[in-house]
């Protein structure tokens, strides 16, 4: 159940592409980095690997098919700002709930306290949000995470904190990681390759 | 604030908070978010909301910073680089944004090497990297004595990053003081000449940036732990949260989450103390 | 006594209007016909105790006509803007939701109809369903949908772009689902100030166009009627007869607009500063 990225090619405006003919190919169970500076379209994409962005051409294969256009994707993203990850209306409760209903020993695994079920995104730090936002995407479906600068906004306990519960969660499951960085000092922590993004910037 | 319903309370966002920036330094304010870093910089500035309680007060060159010398010197001897490009008026020419003197504009331009012309542009015809040294030329117009940096590098190339952080040293360096705001603890090393930790509101200490070469040269058990979580020293996480504004411990703050928590960090809260030429707020360190 | 904070202040106050509306509108439906029989005895009374605003030039309780006539203007406004608002609400939502051709031809629409003066095609369908308060509600509600439609179909816009929308897709969830559980909760408060902000127009309309002839028939005891009647006695110094139902009107439409614009507060803190 490898994923593979094929000539990918996106632009948010005609005739500027933001990627221009991206390969790579991820195995199961693999950690690799993709590290570059900030504006080289990783999170582009993150995104179009996920399947929540279609590129102009090329394709994402998951176990050697397209992602599935309905259903639980199981390739899973997460983001740099977990505030706007999250409806802002939703007690984060109803928010987990609506990828999966994980028990209490997997919540206390993630650091999340149960009071903060029955709270407002507004009312948690951006380092607890990103717990649940982490946690939502373990699902039982899920295969992949794609981490897109998870821990750039937070100061580096919570950062070491986040990376010590996902690389955890992800080695006993199974599960690949896609770490998107511009750090490489991170990169070279979680992942056992990293694939330098660096393509050809202006 | 306002908590549940329509109920409204005073929260303690910033308590025994000591910091002073002395002329020609770049001190750079680290803490994650809900540490009062923010606050610290409008207190700086003036500009707090109206709702706002202080206790305390504030010194500019040895004379209280009231209300009055605050509007005096605001944009004027103390001047902020904003975050972001927001900050710039979208329908007026930059030039005309920074100063109504063509002169102070053009010496300014050349020293950041920005092409004559620049000052006709529109804020939308600059690049990142222009934008960044506009607002900082808008920030120098006045001839400051302190400039406060509000998170300046999120969303710039490493390369503008460290472009910027020039730029800040070099107003240092013409005899301004800088006080760089920032979640960065890596970037402040790198770049800051003393560092404040700042926790939850308080200052846990204030040190040089070198002694964030070895965690022993650190005062802190919170420095500690930050030194220790960085990548390139091990990635280690300590355990806990910082305790959120209304919900602060009585004692030390740190001290539910310390490793060397005695009887005494419960009591009341370690007031701020020299050790080994920095400022600590820890009843144990040495 | 403690100070009321201002969230604690609007919403007692936003309670106290919506008080004085309803008050204003169950009194007048409760007002009988015979308290507005004429009274020969009673004709061109000036304002007293017994009869607040006076009496007309049949001997008409002048306040007990304008209570009736605003409650009139009331139910009317009620309809008018509650059916503007659900156009607006299903031309905003299929404009951002749907295809773009969708978007265009509400786009369009929208245009059209505010490129028509408002009172010109209000009289026209009210003319042309005969008059009557359904023409009127129609010509009111067919003029004034399109300002809350774009309202909503921006906000529709911005939150379907947001970051926790792709997530929702991510999950599995469908475009109903998630339409139902993230989109209109969202939009729902907008929509019911819309309302509300709707309403005065609407009143404004209703007892302007009635004045001018074009509105409810003479017989409705319409605060439109109530005006244009009372026109013909102001020269004859029976001033009162315009003023206090005039007043009355006026005054009703700036509560409502009020009681609008402070739910709006109430609603969303962050952007009033409340």
């Amino acid at each position: 159940m490898r994923i593979e990225v094929r000539d990918i090619v996106f632009g948010y405006t005609k005739g500027k592409k933001v990627l221009d003919g991206v390969s790579l190919s991820i195995e199961a169970g693999e950690r690799v980095a993709l590290v570059g500076p900030s504006g080289c379209g990783k999170s582009t994409l993150s995104q179009i690997i996920a399947g929540a962005l279609k590129p102009e051409s090329g394709e994402v294969l998951f176990a050697g098919k397209s992602l599935p256009r309905r259903g639980f994707c199981p390739i899973q993203l997460i983001r740099q700002h977990p505030e706007k990850a999250v409806n802002p209306r939703w007690k984060l409760g109803r928010t987990l709930a609506e990828a999966w209903a994980p028990d209490d020993s997997f919540l206390a695994a993630m650091g999340i306290e149960k009071a903060w079920l029955d709270r407002y995104p507004a009312e948690l730090s951006g380092g607890e949000l990103q717990r649940f936002c982490i946690a939502r995407a373990l699902a039982p479906e899920t295969r992949f995470i794609i981490a897109d600068e998870i821990s750039t906004m937070l100061d580096v306990i919570t950062q070491a904190q986040l990376w010590e519960l996902l690389l955890h969660a992800a080695s006993s499951r199974g599960l690949g990681i896609l770490a998107v960085t511009h750090s490489e000092r991170l990169a070279a922590h979680v992942s056992s390759r990293i694939i330098d993004f660096t393509p050809h910037m202006p | 604030m306002y908590g549940k319903g329509f109920s409204q309370h005073l929260l303690k966002t910033i308590s025994n908070l000591n910091i002073g920036v002395r002329e020609g330094e770049i001190l750079a304010v680290a803490g994650s978010s809900g540490s009062g870093k923010s606050l610290l910089a409008h207190a700086a500035l003036g500009i707090l909301p109206k709702n706002a309680v202080i206790e305390g007060g504030m010194a500019w060159r040895g004379a209280p910073l009231d209300a009055a010398l605050h509007k005096r010197l605001r944009g004027r001897e103390i001047a902020l680089v904003p975050q972001s490009v927001a900050y710039l008026d979208p329908l007026i020419r930059v030039g005309r944004q920074i100063s109504n003197d063509s002169q102070t504009v053009g010496r300014l331009f050349a020293r950041y090497h920005l092409k004559p012309g620049t000052e006709k542009l529109f804020p939308h015809e600059l690049s990142g990297g222009m934008t960044r040294r506009v607002m900082i030329c808008a920030a120098l117009a006045g001839g400051p004595k302190l400039v406060i940096a509000d998170e300046p590098t999120p969303g710039l190339t490493p390369h503008l990053a460290e472009h910027a952080m020039r730029h800040f040293r070099e107003i240092a360096d013409g005899g301004a003081g800088v006080i760089l705001i920032t979640h960065d603890i890596d970037l402040a090393v790198r770049h800051a000449d003393r560092i404040a930790v700042l926790y939850a509101g308080t200052a846990a200490e204030v040190a040089d940036a070198s002694d964030f070469a070895d965690a022993a040269l650190l005062r802190h058990p919170y420095s500690k732990a930050l030194w220790a979580a960085m990548p390139q020293n091990g990635f280690v996480a300590a355990a806990g949260a910082q305790p959120y504004a209304g919900e602060l411990p009585p004692g030390c703050l740190y001290a539910p989450r310390c490793p060397e928590c005695s009887p005494e960090c419960m009591a009341a809260p370690p007031q701020p103390r020299s050790v080994r030429g920095g400022e600590v707020s820890c009843c144990n360190a040495h | 006594m403690k100070r009321l904070n201002r969230r604690t202040a609007a919403a007692i106050g936003s309670a106290a209007m919506l008080a004085i509306v309803l008050a204003i509108y169950i009194g007048g439906a409760m007002i009988p016909d015979s308290a507005l029989q004429a009274d020969f005895s009673q004709r061109g009374l000036a304002p007293s105790a017994t009869h607040l605003f006076g009496t007309d030039f049949l001997g008409r309780d002048m306040f007990a006509r304008t209570v009736k006539g605003l409650s009139l203007s009331l139910a009317v406004g009620a309809a008018a803007s509650a059916m503007a608002a659900i156009i607006a609400l299903a031309v905003g939502v299929a404009a951002a939701m749907g295809r773009s051709a969708v978007d265009h031809a509400a786009n369009w629409f929208v245009d059209l109809f505010m490129s028509v003066p408002h009172t010109v095609l209000i009289i026209l369908i009210a003319i042309a369903l005969d008059r009557g308060a359904a023409g009127m509600m129609l010509g009111i509600a067919l003029t004034h949908w399109t300002g809350l439609a774009r309202v909503i179909r921006g906000e529709v816009l911005q939150i379907r772009a947001q970051q926790y929308i792709t997530a929702s897709r991510g999950f599995g969830k469908g475009s109903l689902w998630i339409a139902r559980r993230h989109i209109l909760p969202h939009v729902a408060p907008q929509f019911l100030i819309g309302l509300v902000l709707l309403f005065p127009h609407a009143i404004m309309h209703e007892s302007g166009l009635t004045f001018l002839g074009f509105g409810l028939p003479p017989e409705q005891p319409a605060i439109g009627i109530i005006l244009s009647e009372s026109m013909k006695y102001i020269s004859s110094g029976m001033v009162w007869l315009a003023v206090f139902p005039g007043l009355s009107l006026a005054a009703l439409v700036l509560l409502i607009d009020r009681l609008g614009n402070t739910a709006r507060r109430l609603f969303e803190p962050r952007e009033a500063q409340l």
